[in-house]
C-alpha cells in the first residue's frame, strides 16, 4: 500500500528529541507543521532549491546536533548540485528525507523528473553520501528512520508517497520570526543579543 | 604591492567568520587558499553560488558567521534566494570580484558585470565598492560589522582594477 506523506513525516518526527528540522517549501513545510509546530523547525516559504544547503550550513554550525532536511522531490531537484556539495563536506550529522510524490504539488500536480525514474538516492550515493535508499513501504520506512536519525551522515532517503492534495496546515510565515524563534530555541536568549 | 587577500582573511577571522562558501574565481584564488588552510574556518566549495545563500542562512540559524566568495557572474545565480535573506533578515556577507567592469576582455562577462550592483540593490543588498587594493580589507571589515551587527545583507564589490587581469592568456597563466 502506498505511503501517505503526513503519516511518513509524523513517523519521522515522532519523539524527535533535539532534532533540528529544515522543511523545504510547499507541502513538506505543511507536513512538518501537521506533525507538530516547533521552534526547532525552519519551514521555508520560498528560496526553492536551497533547503539541503540550509541543512548543511546548520549541520556545520552545530556538529553536535542531528539535522534533518525534509523536502519534496521538486525542491530537491532544483538544488541537485547541493548533493555534490554535501558529499564533499561529509557532514556526519546531516540527513535528508525527500518526500517524493513525483509531482509539483503546489502548482497543479505536474509530474517531476522522479516520475520518469530519476533516482535521487542513487544520485546521492554517486555524490558520496554514506547511505541512501528509496523507501516504498511502512517496513522500509522504519529502517529508513533509523538511518536518517542514527547513521553517520550524510544520508538520504527518497520516500515514495501518494500524490494527494491534503488540507493546508500552515506554520508562521513571517521569516524573521521563524529565524528568531529557531535561534532562541537552539542557542538560548543569548542569541537575541548577538 | 598590497597583499589584500591576506588582509581580508585576517579581517574575516577577526569578524568571527567560521564558514567560507565559494565558487572559484581567479581574483579570489589566494583568499580561497587562505581560507582552506585556516583550521578555524570551514571552506565549502559550491556547485553554484545560490547554494551559498542557503549555506549562510543555515549557518546563522546555528549561530555561525559566514562569508561567501564569488565572481560578479555568480551574483545572478543568487537572486531568488536573496529574497529569503531579506524576508528573514539574515546577515549576509558577500565578497564579489568584478568582471565586465574595468578593462574586460570577455564580452560575455559584460552584461552581468554591469548589472551586478543594480541587481543586488534591487534585492535589498547593500552594495559597497572597493576600487583599490588597500581599500578592500577596510571595506570588508565595515561590511562585516554592518552584516552581523545590523542583520544586513552586504556585498563588497572588488573592482577588476584590483584583480588586474587583462587577457585570457594572463588569466590562464595564473
Amino acid at each position: 500500500m502506498t505511503l501517505g506523506r503526513r503519516d511518513v513525516v509524523q513517523a519521522l518526527l515522532a519523539d524527535r528529541g533535539g532534532l533540528l528540522v529544515v522543511a523545504g517549501l510547499g507541502s513538506t513545510s505543511w507536513d512538518c507543521t501537521a506533525a507538530g509546530d516547533s521552534p526547532l523547525n525552519f519551514p521555508m516559504w520560498g528560496a526553492m532549491g536551497t533547503a539541503a544547503m540550509m541543512g548543511l550550513g546548520l549541520a556545520l554550525a552545530r556538529p553536535e546536533r542531528r539535522v534533518l532536511v525534509v523536502t519534496g522531490d521538486g525542491e530537491m531537484l532544483m538544488g541537485l548540485g547541493s548533493l555534490a556539495t554535501i558529499g564533499v563536506q561529509q557532514p556526519k550529522n546531516l540527513a535528508i528525507a525527500v518526500i517524493d510524490n513525483e509531482r509539483y504539488g503546489e502548482t497543479g500536480m505536474q509530474a517531476t523528473h522522479t516520475a520518469s525514474g530519476v533516482d535521487l538516492a542513487k544520485a546521492a550515493l554517486a555524490c558520496g553520501f554514506r547511505a541512501a535508499q528509496v523507501v516504498r513501504s511502512a517496513r522500509a520506512l522504519a529502517a529508513a528512520k533509523a538511518m536518517l536519525l542514527k547513521r553517520r551522515g550524510p544520508v538520504l532517503a527518497q520516500i515514495k508517497v501518494a500524490a494527494e492534495k491534503l488540507p493546508l496546515v500552515l506554520p508562521p510565515r513571517d521569516g524573521a520570526l521563524l529565524k528568531a524563534r529557531f535561534r532562541r530555541a537552539l542557542l538560548g536568549e543569548a542569541a537575541d543579543a548577538e | 604591492m598590497s597583499d589584500w587577500p591576506l588582509d581580508v582573511h585576517k579581517t574575516l577571522r577577526a569578524a568571527g567568520v567560521s564558514v567560507a562558501g565559494y565558487v572559484p574565481d581567479a581574483g579570489h584564488k589566494r583568499l580561497i587558499e587562505l581560507c582552506q588552510r585556516d583550521r578555524a574556518m570551514r571552506a565549502v566549495v559550491l556547485s553554484t553560488e545560490e547554494e551559498g545563500i542557503g549555506l549562510a542562512a543555515g549557518a546563522w540559524l546555528g549561530g555561525a558567521r559566514s562569508a561567501l566568495l564569488m565572481q560578479s557572474s555568480g551574483v545572478g545565480n543568487c537572486i531568488n534566494a536573496l529574497g529569503m535573506v531579506r524576508e528573514c533578515r539574515f546577515p549576509l556577507l558577500l565578497l564579489v570580484t568584478m568582471r565586465g567592469e574595468f578593462g574586460e576582455f570577455n564580452p560575455w562577462q559584460v552584461p552581468m558585470g554591469q548589472a551586478t550592483a543594480a541587481t543586488l540593490s534591487a534585492m535589498g543588498v547593500v552594495v559597497q565598492a572597493a576600487a583599490r587594493a588597500e581599500e578592500v580589507a577596510p571595506a570588508v571589515d565595515a561590511a562585516a560589522r554592518l552584516a552581523f551587527g545590523s542583520y544586513a545583507a552586504v556585498a563588497v564589490l572588488i573592482s577588476q582594477r584590483v584583480i588586474g587581469i587583462k587577457s585570457f592568456q594572463e588569466q590562464a597563466a595564473r
